[in-house]
C-alpha cells in the first residue's frame, strides 16, 4: 500500500516573518501546495523570482485523484525539470477498448503522432506529481533559487491594497501577516480565497454521483482503457477501468442522483459492486475510495488585479478527459512568464489581463468538451439516450460511427485563437496547427527534439532562413534557434513548421506558444510582434 | 462554400422508399422503432457528411413553416 499521501512533505516549522515587527514583503506567494500551485512556484522561482508557498496542509494530496496526464503536460514539466522523472514512472497506454451491455463494441489503437519525445498520455497518481514538484522545488532551492513551502499555514484573510495583497495566516503558534506584490490562488475547488474576496464561481452541476475506487490487485487485466455503458454489473450507468503504476486500479462507477453517499462509499458496500466488476476470483486491496459530483464552471474572471486564481479555484471540470490538472498546469505555464516580465518592470501590468482572455478561453473549451462527454455518457433525457444507444450500435459493425462515441476527449492544449498577444499570422503556407496562438508541436531532429530547445524564454526560431542570432526590443532579448532542412531528418519540421512553406521565422512565447511567424527575418516586423507578445502596446 | 440543403424533390421513386420506411418499421413496439429511427438519422448524417446542409437539415426539421 502506498503510504506517501501519509507523510508530512514540508511540515509546519516557525519562520522568521513570524516574529517580524511590521509584515514581511514577498513578490509572490501562491496560496496551496496541489499540482498548480507547486508548478506556478517552481516555475517563477526557476526564473529568478521569489516565491513563498502556503498550505494549510503538509502532505501530497490525498487518494490519486486525477490520474491520467496528457502530453503537454509532460512537456511543461520537461520545462520545469521534472518531465524524466514522471515520464518513467508513469504507465503508457494507447489500446481503449469499449463495452455496451455486454459486449464488446470495439476497440481502438491511439496511435499517436510519431516525432515527439514525449508520449500522448501517462496514467500516475496525482500524488506522484505533487511529490516529484516537491522534490523539484528542494532540489532548486539547494540550487539558489528562492522558494519557500510552509505547510501548516492557512490562509484566514486577504486584503488588496491596490499596489500589494496583504494575507493573514494562521498556525499551531498564531496568526501573522505578510505582503506580497502578487497572490497566485491555487487553493482547490472549494478555494477559500475566491469566497473571502466575495467572487463567483458559476457554472453547471450534474446531477450524478460516481464511485472512484483505486484498488491493489495483482490481476491480468492488459494495460488499455476500459470503458462500459450500461453493463451487467452496473445496469444503467457506465464503469471505467484504467491502470496506475505500483498494481494500482483506477475504477469508476456511475451511481446515479439519489444515492446515500456515506453508505455507498463503505467497504462492505463497495466491496460487492468491484466483485460483480471484477468477478468472484479476483484479489483486490481497498486503497482509495471517493464519491464524486460533477460540476462544470469557472469564475468570470480569473484576474482580479493582483490576486490571480489558478487551477480548480479558477475553474472546474467533470473528470471526463482529464482536463482537471492538466488544464491547471497550462495556466501557471501561461501565467509565470508574464508576472515574470511584469515584475522585473519589462512589461505592463496589463500583459496580466492576457493570462484572464487566454485562459478563460481555455477553461471554456475545456468545459464544451466534458460537458459534451458528461452528456453522451449520463444522458439528460430519453431521446438523448436513445441517439447514445443507437450510437454505441452503429459502432460495433460501423466505423462511422465510432468517433462519435465520447467517453472523454483526451486533454489538449488550447490554440489561443484572437488572443491580444497574437500577430496576423503573415505564413500563407504555414501549417494550420502551428498558426499564431499554437501550443508548439514538438518535432524530432535527429538525437534531439525541438521543444528542448524552446521554453523560459522568447525564442526566434528560423527554418532554412537567416537572422541576427539575438535581438533585444524593449529591454526583451530573443534569442535565435536556427534550423534548416539539414535538422530535419524525419520531415517532422517541414510538415509542422513549413507546410508548402520554403522557409519561416517563428517568434515563440516562453511557454511555447507561437506568437507570430513570418516567411523571413523582417527587422521591423519582428520588433512590433515581440511588443505586441508581451503587452506594451496594451498600455499606450 | 456553403452548400444548401436540398427541399424541392430529389428522391429516386419516392412511393416505393416511403413504403420502405413503413415496411422497415413494420410489427416494431415504440421502444425499437425509436431507436431504429435513431440509427437511421445518424447512417444518414454520415452519408451527408457536410456540417452547413446538416445544419439547415436541423433547422428544417424544427421549424418547417421557415424558409
Ligand atoms: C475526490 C477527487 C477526485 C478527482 N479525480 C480526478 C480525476 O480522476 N481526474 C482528473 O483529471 N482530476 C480529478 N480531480 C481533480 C484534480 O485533482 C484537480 O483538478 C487538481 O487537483 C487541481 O489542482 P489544484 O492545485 O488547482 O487544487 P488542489 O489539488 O485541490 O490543491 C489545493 C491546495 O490548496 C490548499 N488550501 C486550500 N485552502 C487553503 C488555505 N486557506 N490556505 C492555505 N492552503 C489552502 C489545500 O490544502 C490544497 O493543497 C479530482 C479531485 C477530487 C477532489
Amino acid at each position: 500500500m502506498n503510504k506517501i499521501f501519509e507523510v508530512p512533505l514540508y511540515p509546519y516549522r516557525r519562520h522568521a516573518d513570524q516574529d517580524a515587527l511590521s509584515p514581511a514583503h514577498h513578490k509572490v506567494a501562491v496560496i496551496g501546495a496541489g499540482p498548480v500551485g507547486l508548478a506556478a512556484a517552481v516555475d517563477l522561482a526557476q526564473q529568478g523570482v521569489e516565491v513563498v508557498v502556503l498550505d494549510e496542509n503538509d502532505k501530497v494530496s490525498f487518494g490519486s485523484r486525477a490520474i491520467c496526464f496528457a502530453k503537454r503536460t509532460l512537456e511543461i514539466a520537461d520545462r520545469l525539470g521534472l518531465g524524466a522523472p514522471l515520464v518513467d514512472k508513469g504507465v503508457r497506454w494507447s489500446i481503449g477498448k469499449v463495452f455496451f451491455d455486454e459486449r464488446k463494441v470495439y476497440d481502438f489503437n491511439l496511435l499517436p503522432e510519431e516525432g515527439h519525445k514525449r508520449p500522448a498520455f501517462i496514467n500516475l497518481q496525482q500524488y506522484y506529481i505533487e511529490e516529484y514538484l516537491v522534490k523539484r522545488a528542494r532540489e532548486i532551492e539547494a540550487g539558489g533559487a528562492q522558494i519557500a513551502l510552509r505547510g501548516g499555514n492557512k490562509v484566514a484573510g486577504i486584503t488588496d491594497h491596490g499596489d500589494h495583497v496583504a494575507l493573514s495566516i494562521d498556525t499551531p503558534e498564531g496568526q501573522y501577516e505578510i505582503t506580497a506584490d502578487y497572490v497566485i490562488a491555487c487553493d482547490g475547488a472549494a478555494s477559500p480565497v475566491r469566497s473571502m474576496l466575495g467572487l463567483d464561481f458559476v457554472g453547471r452541476v450534474f446531477e450524478d454521483n460516481f464511485l472512484i475506487a483505486d484498488v491493489i490487485m495483482e490481476a491480468d487485466f492488459p494495460t488499455e482503457r476500459w470503458f462500459w455503458f450500461d453493463p451487467p454489473f452496473n445496469k444503467g450507468q457506465s464503469a471505467l477501468l484504467h491502470k496506475q503504476p505500483d498494481g494500482v486500479w483506477r475504477i469508476d462507477l456511475q451511481l446515479g442522483w439519489d444515492i446515500d453517499k456515506e453508505q455507498e462509499k463503505k467497504p462492505e458496500n463497495v466491496t460487492p459492486r468491484l466483485k460483480a466488476m471484477l468477478g468472484d476470483d479476483v484479489e483486490f486491496s481497498l486503497e482509495w475510495v471517493s464519491i464524486y459530483t460533477f460540476q462544470c464552471r469557472r469564475m468570470e474572471k480569473f484576474r482580479h488585479n493582483r490576486v490571480i486564481f489558478a487551477g480548480d479555484s479558477a475553474h472546474q471540470v467533470s473528470p471526463f478527459g482529464a482536463r482537471g490538472a492538466n488544464s491547471g498546469l497550462q495556466d501557471t505555464d501561461n501565467l509565470a512568464w508574464k508576472l515574470k516580465l511584469v515584475l522585473d518592470g519589462l512589461a505592463p501590468d496589463a500583459l496580466l489581463d492576457s493570462y484572464d482572455a487566454e485562459r478563460v478561453f481555455g477553461a471554456d473549451e475545456n468545459i464544451l468538451n466534458s460537458s459534451r462527454s458528461t452528456d453522451f455518457i449520463t444522458p439528460k433525457s430519453e431521446i438523448s439516450r436513445v441517439f447514445r444507444d443507437a450510437v454505441l450500435d452503429l459502432s460495433e459493425h460501423h466505423a462511422f460511427a465510432r468517433p462519435l462515441v465520447n467517453s472523454g476527449r483526451l486533454s489538449m492544449p488550447c490554440t489561443y485563437d484572437g488572443s491580444p498577444l497574437n500577430t496576423p499570422d503573415a505564413l500563407p503556407l504555414g501549417p494550420a496547427r502551428t498558426r499564431p496562438g499554437s501550443p508548439c508541436p514538438d518535432a524530432a531532429l535527429g538525437n534531439r527534439f525541438l521543444l528542448d530547445g524552446l521554453g523560459d524564454r522568447f525564442t526566434l526560431l528560423t527554418i532554412n532562413t537567416d537572422a541576427p542570432d539575438s535581438l533585444t526590443e524593449s529591454g526583451i532579448t530573443v534569442t535565435r534557434l536556427a534550423l534548416s532542412d539539414q535538422d530535419d531528418v524525419t520531415g517532422a519540421l517541414t510538415a509542422r513548421y513549413l507546410g508548402d512553406a520554403p522557409a519561416a521565422v517563428y517568434l515563440i512565447r516562453p511557454d511555447q506558444h507561437v506568437a507570430a511567424r513570418f516567411r523571413a527575418y523582417d527587422d521591423t516586423a519582428i520588433r512590433a510582434a515581440i511588443r505586441c507578445a508581451t503587452g506594451q502596446d496594451i498600455q499606450a | 462554400m456553403t452548400a444548401d440543403l436540398i427541399l424541392t424533390p430529389n428522391m429516386d421513386r419516392p412511393d416505393d422508399i416511403y413504403a420502405g420506411l413503413l415496411a422497415t418499421h413494420e410489427g416494431l413496439t415504440k421502444d425499437a422503432s425509436d431507436a431504429l429511427n435513431a440509427r437511421l438519422i445518424l447512417i444518414l448524417m454520415n452519408h451527408i457528411g457536410q456540417h452547413d446542409v446538416l445544419a439547415q437539415a436541423l433547422q428544417a426539421a424544427k421549424s418547417p413553416e421557415k424558409g
